[in-house]
């Protein structure tokens, strides 16, 4: 008897799993990254908008462990590849982030925008900062988030999946870091 | 797309001396007006920086480094029957499922070595009772994209390390751990991936490439060096080499023979990837100051003269992101391809309209100079998009030769005359 429990315990698992509807698979993501892609948690990055080929390759990297924050590692741990595709696409349709009620400061506006020319953001990550492919949106992303991921690609603690963005890095200054993040979350 | 192959070399040389003059005068033409309301023009980029020289304009704002999937694609979502190859010829999967396939090395026994640039892993294609299978051989590398083989042991390159596996195909369920042999290299990301090979004098090869698009790099960048496969008596045997992944020894010369990467963002048409050769122990092949041997670099090339530098002895086409490069030495081919270098073109990814995505097929001329490059492989570019993309070629003991696929996590078998399997399809 015991033994047909288990069978079909392990049997239903599964199913009920996958028969759960991806909104309800994805609620306990947006209890840290925001309902509606807008992230009100610190340091958390909004997901709304994100280019699917982007955040997919996340997802893998923290499941594969290539990209290390452990509360993200044991989330992603039992995804498998089509759940990977599945949520990545679901976040690509959630709506993308709204930038801060007031405009910021105008002569930090103009630093940060002459630094993403300078730097050539605006090449791979589009001039409206929307991002393509594998290439993140990063237009209205929390500024803390954007600082700290900018510092983490500089000092290399955070592998990209390629080369690009620790090569991009190397001539920024911290100063700058601050600069950029500004204006790329005001970014309209 | 590699028609520059059937004009004289003179000509095609020419052509590249105009374009580059030309792009000189452009570039002295004041730059396009910043839009209303933009910021003022930016500062000049610091020397290393990816996108110096890039041009304004939409077109080149298109313009970013392409990442394949990050998960291999089923065996029946392979390009296969897309893929052409010439007469005679055939294509078949040889085996699939590791995502990023990247170089290859093969053993003694058959086993076919994988490794990876974007994961973490070194693949085995394992041959058992006539049924291949895949195993993770390793996990947990950086970067592993370089593998060599010999006298049963497996080398490995990660980004800034090389270690090896001693008698790995006795041990491919459980092998040990690799040993470190080698780690005084840079860390920096930008090129620092590698490819490895083992020469016909017994040492192991070991590039470091330019840490960025067009640097003026210091001596620890920019060059080959080999050394005893124990890491031992390290000696730089090639300078100015901007980012070689995939080299091979000429069969009857024994001259090694390297790809090279040109720099970005100067033009859609120059400078051209280059393919190499290494007469003397010390050459200088001119990166960052002289590219495609004929054309001062914008940037670095002032007080710089190309006849200072060893020019190549081909070129590969603009971007085209020319890699892996083996002769062939196989008789299952026909004659005509006896020392032949069969070369992966990754593909390109600043270049408006994609060049490369393919194998080719480079002669040569007595002299040991590229005589010819011809189409052997097409059928990657769908749309000026990919549907996949070629690292490494490596042949086989029967003469087949195998062709890596990082887009798709692949490895396919490219055979000549009656397709024994025929019927499988």
């Amino acid at each position: 008897m015991r033994n047909i429990i288990t069978a079909l315990t392990l049997a239903l698992i599964p199913t009920s799993v996958s028969a759960e509807p991806i909104e309800q698979r994805i609620a306990p993501c947006l209890a840290c990254h925001g309902e509606n892609g807008q992230s009100q948690t610190e340091n958390t990055p909004s997901l709304g908008g994100q280019q699917a080929p982007y955040a997919l390759i996340q997802i893998f990297m923290f499941r594969e462990k290539l990209r290390v924050f452990e509360p993200m590692n044991e989330m992603a741990k039992p995804l498998t590849d089509d759940d990977l595709r599945l949520f990545s696409d679901f976040i690509a349709k959630m709506p993308k982030p709204a930038p801060p009620a007031e405009a910021g400061d105008p002569a930090r506006m103009q630093l940060g925008r002459a630094l993403v020319q300078q730097h050539r953001c605006d090449t791979c990550h589009n001039p409206d900062l929307s991002g393509k492919e594998n290439v993140p949106r990063i237009a209205n992303q929390r500024e803390d988030y954007l600082a700290k991921t900018l510092a983490e690609y500089k000092n290399n603690s955070r592998h990209g999946y390629d080369a690009s963005m620790a090569d991009v890095m190397a001539p920024v200054t911290p100063e700058q870091i601050t600069d950029l993040a500004y204006f790329i979350a005001r970014i309209r | 797309m590699i028609s520059n192959s059937s004009v004289p070399r003179s000509l095609v040389l020419a052509g590249a001396f105009f374009t580059a003059f030309t792009l000189g005068a452009a570039a002295q033409q004041p730059a396009a007006p910043p839009a209303a309301g933009a910021a003022p023009a930016a500062a000049p980029l610091p020397p290393g920086s990816p996108l110096i020289g890039r041009p304004a304009g939409e077109a080149a704002a298109k313009l970013a480094p392409i990442a394949p999937p990050p998960i291999a694609a089923a065996p029946d979502k392979l390009p296969t029957a897309k893929l052409k190859v010439p007469a005679g010829f055939n294509i078949e999967v040889y085996a699939a499922g590791m995502a990023n396939a990247r170089s290859l090395a093969v053993g003694d026994k058959g086993t076919v070595f994988v490794g990876s640039r974007l994961i973490d892993k070194v693949y085995a294609i394992v041959n058992k009772d006539g049924k291949r299978e895949v195993k993770v051989l390793v996990s947990g590398l950086y970067r592993p994209n370089g593998l060599a083989f010999k006298d049963g042991t497996l080398y490995i390159a990660e980004l800034s390390k090389i270690s090896k596996i001693e008698k790995v195909e006795d041990n491919l369920d459980n092998p040990p751990k690799p040993v470190v042999i080698f780690d005084k290299l840079p860390k920096d990301e930008a090129h620092g991936w590698k490819f490895i090979g083992i020469g016909p004098d017994n040492k192991l090869y070991v590039p470091v490439g330019q840490p960025g698009n067009n640097v003026l790099h210091d001596d620890e960048h920019g060059l080959i060096r080999r050394m005893n496969l124990d890491g031992s008596n390290p000696e730089v045997i090639a300078r100015g080499v901007r980012n070689t992944v995939g080299f091979d020894w000429h069969p009857e010369t024994k001259q090694l023979y390297f790809t090279d990467n040109g720099r970005d963002w100067m033009s859609e048409d120059v400078p051209e990837d280059e393919l190499n050769r290494v007469t003397k122990v010390g050459e200088h092949f001119g990166a960052p100051y002289c590219l495609q041997g004929n054309i001062v670099d914008p940037e670095f090339g002032w007080g710089k003269s190309c006849s200072e530098f060893t020019a190549p002895v081909g070129l590969l086409g603009p971007h085209s992101a020319s890699l892996g490069i083996r002769f062939y030495t196989g008789s299952m081919f026909p004659k005509a391809y006896k020392s032949v270098a069969i070369i992966a073109r990754h593909g390109s990814w600043n270049k408006s309209k994609k060049v490369g995505g393919d194998l080719v097929v480079a002669k040569f001329n007595k002299d040991g100079t590229m005589k010819s490059l011809e189409p052997f492989l097409t059928g990657f570019v769908e749309d000026n998009k990919y549907i996949g993309r070629p690292v490494d070629v490596l042949q086989m003991k029967d003469g087949s030769l195998l062709v890596s696929d990082d887009w798709n996590g692949a490895v396919y078998r490219i055979t000549y005359g009656k397709q024994k399997v025929a019927e499988k399809k």
